[in-house]
């Protein structure tokens, strides 16, 4: 301790406060105030960037989630209006099919109806037409009868023939 | 073969040191036949004093010195300006005029009043005495300290790590100006300050307040570990192991976090709560000698305990050269020596920078103490 207190030099101490005191002074205003300052400036730009690097990425994915969604939504819904369509095709045809049957069974029904009705006309209309004949053909044949019989049996077979004909 | 072509250099280079640091070993034995003159290291005694007068101040600035074939002291160095207060006002000379004396031998007369060097400090002799005369205890009888405001070898030291700092610094905050991440040399120091602000002001002070201190710690650490790196070069500065500048940094440490204590750190240390009355006086005089004494006596006293430490021990392994001469042979020693000293400053120059970083730690961590807030419960 007494060496200690004789090594003191009062004047280096003295000197040692002044010379600390003036670069303390120094170096605060030329050094260590800019640097700290561009130091935080710098890291509060970097920590800013990063953050909004961040949330670029959170709304990418949203965007991304977003548009998946999206398509997914209108896949289904194209799903559904293709299955919607097809069904409604499916009826429709099924429906027209039933229809034409219906009505091609209708129309057959009535040509038919109206066959057999021609055909119930046309023989009535040759029933007396074939009586009218034969009741022309008995007429002739008795008013030649006496005649001859010769000429009667001729007559016979010329009517016979007109019939044919018609 | 790299490896063993750097291995041939480093061999090389040890090999040629060794012999160069062996011959002067050998030359100065020559001379120390001759007729000798002193201020010759040679003998443990001569070792001793020469590690006594470096690890002190020194009034010139001597790189080294040597003895001329004509046998006579050849100082390599220049003078420093002495200047003091005494007994009838400021006195100021260059202190060639003490003409490397260093044990009151040379009496520089000065507007009538005698003065003398006595291991670093200048004396003023009295009146009627011509030369300074000694008591058995190797004391000035006849002669009295003066106020010594010499621009010292320590205090040369002191400037240059300011200026260095300065123009280091100053020019990484200008490069701030035109880019965000500097180069050359601030890229260096950049992680330094950024090491000091997040490694020791932060953890220590804390998130709020530690701000206001960045400019002190900083400043202080890098004082610290400049001096205590210059002190490592052949400059021979012994700066931080001048108790009178760790004085003065623990002195700053202490004002600082006296005059920023909070309501809280005061009431702690001079009434603490929770405790019975009568035992609160006692605890205040003992938290008051630790900040005002024990804390800041610490600091100063690590810092030029392990610097002149490291002096000492790297200055005494050099000296094994010499020293051990006579045991081991000059080779020998030499090598010892030059092995050794090498290990131990590399050590130093951890401890260069392990001792700005204590500092400037405990620094910021009595800060701490005395700018904390506690939460009232």
């Amino acid at each position: 301790m007494g060496t200690l207190l004789n090594d003191f030099s009062p004047g280096l101490f003295a000197m040692q406060i002044v010379i600390l005191i003036i670069l303390l002074f120094l170096m605060k205003k030329f050094a260590w105030k800019p640097i700290l300052n561009s130091l935080e400036e710098r890291e509060t730009g970097i920590s800013d960037a990063l953050a909004s690097a961040e949330n670029a990425r959170k709304e990418m994915q949203n965007l991304q989630a977003d548009n998946e969604r999206l398509f997914k939504e209108a896949r289904e819904e194209r799903d559904a209006i293709m299955k919607d369509a097809r069904h409604v095709s499916a009826t429709i045809i099924a429906e027209a099919k039933e229809e034409a049957k219906e009505v091609t069974s209708a129309l057959i029904e009535k040509a038919q109806a109206s066959i057999q009705q021609e055909k119930q006309a046309a023989l009535a209309e040759l029933k007396k037409y074939v009586a009218e004949i034969s009741i022309g053909i008995a007429e002739t044949v008795i008013k030649k009868e006496l005649s001859s019989k010769k000429d009667q049996l001729a007559l016979v077979e010329e009517i016979l023939k007109e019939v044919t004909l018609n | 073969m790299k490896i063993a072509q750097k291995t041939i250099k480093f061999l090389t280079i040890a090999l040629i040191t060794l012999i160069t640091a062996t011959s002067f070993a050998f030359g100065d034995q020559k001379k120390h036949t001759a007729e000798n003159v002193g201020g010759e290291v040679n003998t443990q005694e001569e070792v001793t004093a020469y590690i006594q007068h470096h690890l002190k101040d020194s009034h010139d600035f001597t790189f080294f010195s040597y003895t001329s074939d004509e046998g006579k002291r050849e100082h390599f160095s220049f003078p420093l300006p002495v200047m003091f207060w005494s007994s009838n006002g400021l006195v100021a000379f260059m202190s060639s005029e003490f003409h490397h004396n260093d044990d009151g031998h040379v009496v520089v007369d000065k507007d009538g009043m005698k003065f003398a060097k006595i291991h670093s400090k200048i004396y003023e002799l009295d009146k009627e005495a011509t030369s300074v005369s000694f008591d058995e205890t190797h004391h000035a009888t006849n002669a009295h300290k003066v106020l010594d405001f010499s621009i010292t070898k320590s205090v040369v030291g002191i400037l240059l790590a300011a200026l260095l700092m300065f123009l280091g610094f100053s020019a990484l905050a200008r490069q701030y100006k035109t880019r965000n991440i500097p180069k050359g040399l601030g890229r260096a120091l950049e992680p330094l300050v950024i090491y000091v602000r997040d490694e020791i002001a932060r953890p220590n002070i804390g998130e709020k307040k530690y701000k206001k201190f960045m400019g002190f710690l900083l400043t202080v650490f890098f004082f610290i570990w400049i001096l205590n790196l210059l002190g490592l070069t052949p400059l021979g500065f012994n700066v931080t192991g001048q108790i009178a500048v760790t004085v003065a940094l623990a002195l700053f440490t202490m004002v600082i976090y006296l005059f920023n204590g909070s309501k809280d750190f005061w009431a702690h240390t001079l009434w603490m709560p929770g405790v019975p009355y009568i035992l609160r006086p006692v605890l205040a005089v003992i938290e008051l000698a630790g900040f005002v004494l024990i804390k800041p006596f610490s600091l100063l006293v690590r810092l030029f305990a392990n610097i002149t430490a490291g002096h000492f021990v790297v200055m005494s392994l050099i000296a094994l050269m010499v020293t051990m001469k006579e045991a081991f042979g000059p080779v020998a020693s030499t090598g010892m020596s030059l092995a050794l000293a090498l290990f131990i400053m590399v050590i130093e120059i951890l401890v260069a920078f392990l001792q700005a970083f204590i500092f400037t730690m405990l620094s910021s961590l009595f800060i701490g103490m005395a700018v904390e807030e506690h939460e009232h419960h």
